[in-house]
């Protein structure tokens, strides 16, 4: 395509997703070091009315620091090149030829949707849940708002060794006042006030060495208010396998932070304190018991056996039980089939070559890419993404460089944006999340808090829609 | 809070932590002017928010959150800071 990425012919692409990565993608396209002059227009869709994802579903309400990186996406957002739409969903409002009819590509950026199960009976009892739901549900997320959980049994526990699980450890344990600071939804708020809940215990499959926290995360769960933190001396004695893993070097340094800290905690001992997070390791679920609901959880004592270099968790015959009433697994997100795009079931992510879509027979989908965790699976932190977006935007780039793009039939925004006025006339476009984003930090303002999230699509589309008035 | 960057970056400047910077806060990049004279990179202690992605990034220890900066290193702190307060 000649003179493509000019005033008279910008390069124009779709981004489905406006979480890290997408924002990452648009940012990287829009302010292209490589390509200083190039002219793009970048169209970011949602599903939901508001942007950024899982910085606004996902991170903990506890961490507003992290929430700070929203700054960088609303830089990019300024930029003339960029519009959102936001409540507009793929594959419900617009699909795969849709969007290919005006961009030149098409960059999904959509995240994992779902979360990995963990295949063991008793698994769909009522008290039940995957950590995303709760992370959802306290994040304000309008998919969730709609849950009850029950937290008037003592004991939780959480399956998972990652900072999914730290996170909700923390919020099932972080007293009112501390988290009536923050941005948590007022639903999640009024629910975890009247919790009873006095212990959270979080399993870890393999060792304490093996732990998926970051050093941060980990460091946190000791310094909770009025919150013991309880690890068995015996569980951060190391085995053979994982001392000689930490002292060759193959572990890194925040494996090896990891357990100093947790060595640390073990000399602790219990202090008396309100709430108390046991940290549990080298066991794994084998079922969920209760006849009407949850009431607690068979476990097996694992041991680590070095198979072909890496460390996997082997289950013994040694078992317990620990009573509880609810149960989060957090061992992993998982990514859903996208309209029009090939999907590999095994990894849960769509096949790519450094962010090109590749086809089920092996051949480049010309015009298609991924970022995030849909293109490397859940895995990485914020930043991570930034990276990860740099490959795709490279690849795109190069794509155009060597003229293998394809030409739409219609490039317009003008075109576009008919399309969405008669599919999806309630979408939001991002003077409508700044309206919505005025009103929840306004909402917060009296009480001394970020902001009060407005949690159900009707609200935020009414919010969205007062600029006009 | 922030996050310091220290002496083993001295001879590296491997650029890794940048790349995953989600906030852009470390600099010189290596299109930016003063690059090829720094010793080491700098975390801009007001842009910063802790994430953590640098020392995840760093392929020889050298980011360090604030309170977990080996005293060997203790002065960095005030390095990192220094070089955007010029």
């Amino acid at each position: 395509v000649p003179s493509l990425g000019t005033d008279k012919q910008p390069l124009r692409v779709a981004i489905v997703g406006s979480g890290p990565s997408g924002f990452y993608a648009a940012g990287h396209l829009l302010n292209s070091r490589s390509h200083p002059d190039l002219r793009v227009e970048v169209d970011v869709f949602d599903r939901l009315p508001t942007p950024w994802g899982l910085v606004r579903g996902g991170v903990a309400p506890d961490h507003p620091n992290i929430k700070a990186v929203s700054r960088v996406y609303e830089k990019i957002a300024r930029h003339s090149g960029f519009r959102f739409y936001g409540n507009v969903e793929y594959g419900r409002d617009v699909g795969y030829d849709d969007l290919h009819t005006h961009h030149h590509a098409v960059i999904y950026a959509v995240g994992a949707r779902t979360d990995r199960r963990l295949g063991i009976p008793g698994e769909d009892l009522p008290g039940s849940w995957p950590a995303t739901e709760l992370v959802g549900w306290y994040n304000g997320h309008p998919d969730y708002r709609h849950l009850e959980f029950d937290f008037s049994c003592p004991r939780a526990v959480v399956i998972g060794n990652g900072n999914v699980a730290a996170d909700v450890a923390r919020m099932l344990t972080l007293p009112h006042a501390e988290l009536a600071q923050t941005d948590v939804a007022e639903h999640a708020l009024a629910a975890l006030a009247e919790s009873r809940i006095e212990e959270v215990v979080v399993l870890g499959r393999r060792g304490p060495a093996q732990a998926a926290f970051t050093n941060p995360e980990l460091l946190e769960l000791g310094a909770i208010t009025d919150v013991d933190v309880v690890v068995d001396p015996r569980d951060v004695e190391l085995d053979p396998l994982s001392r000689e893993w930490l002292e060759t070097g193959a572990a890194g340094t925040v494996a090896r932070k990891n357990i100093e800290i947790l060595q640390e905690y073990a000399s602790r001992g219990p202090q008396g304190k309100r709430r108390r997070i046991v940290l549990r390791f080298l066991v794994s679920p084998i079922a969920l018991l209760g006849d009407k609901r949850v009431e607690g959880i068979r476990i097996c004592r694992n041991e680590l056996r070095d198979e072909g270099g890496s460390l996997r968790a082997c289950s013994t015959d040694a078992t317990e039980t620990i009573d509880c009433g609810v149960v989060f697994r957090s061992i992993g997100y998982r990514g859903v089939l996208l309209e029009g795009l090939p999907f590999d079931e095994r990894t849960g992510t769509v096949p790519n070559e450094e962010g090109r879509v590749v086809g089920e027979d092996a051949t480049r989908r010309r015009g298609d890419y991924v970022v995030g965790w849909i293109k490397r699976g859940p895995t990485g932190i914020i930043g991570t993404n930034k990276r990860d977006a740099q490959q795709t935007i490279d690849a795109l780039l190069a794509d155009l460089q060597a003229g293998d793009i394809v030409a739409p039939a219609e490039p317009s925004r003008e075109a576009l944006e008919e399309l969405l006025a008669e599919r999806s006339p309630d979408h939001v476009t991002y003077a409508g999340w700044e309206a919505i984003d005025r009103r929840e930090r306004e909402a917060g303002e009296p009480y001394g808090r970020p902001r009060i999230k407005l949690t159900t699509t009707e609200e935020l589309l009414d919010a969205a829609r007062e600029r006009v008035g | 809070m922030t996050y310091v960057i220290t002496k083993p970056c001295i001879g590296t400047k491997d650029n890794s932590c940048v790349e995953v910077c989600p906030v852009d806060c470390i600099h010189p990049r290596p299109d930016e002017p003063g690059y090829e004279e720094v010793e080491h990179l700098h975390i801009d202690p007001e842009q910063c928010i802790d994430c953590d992605a640098c020392v995840e990034a760093c392929p020889v220890d050298a980011c360090f959150a604030e309170d977990q900066v080996p005293t060997e290193y203790a002065r960095y702190t005030q390095v990192n800071a220094a070089y955007f307060a010029q």
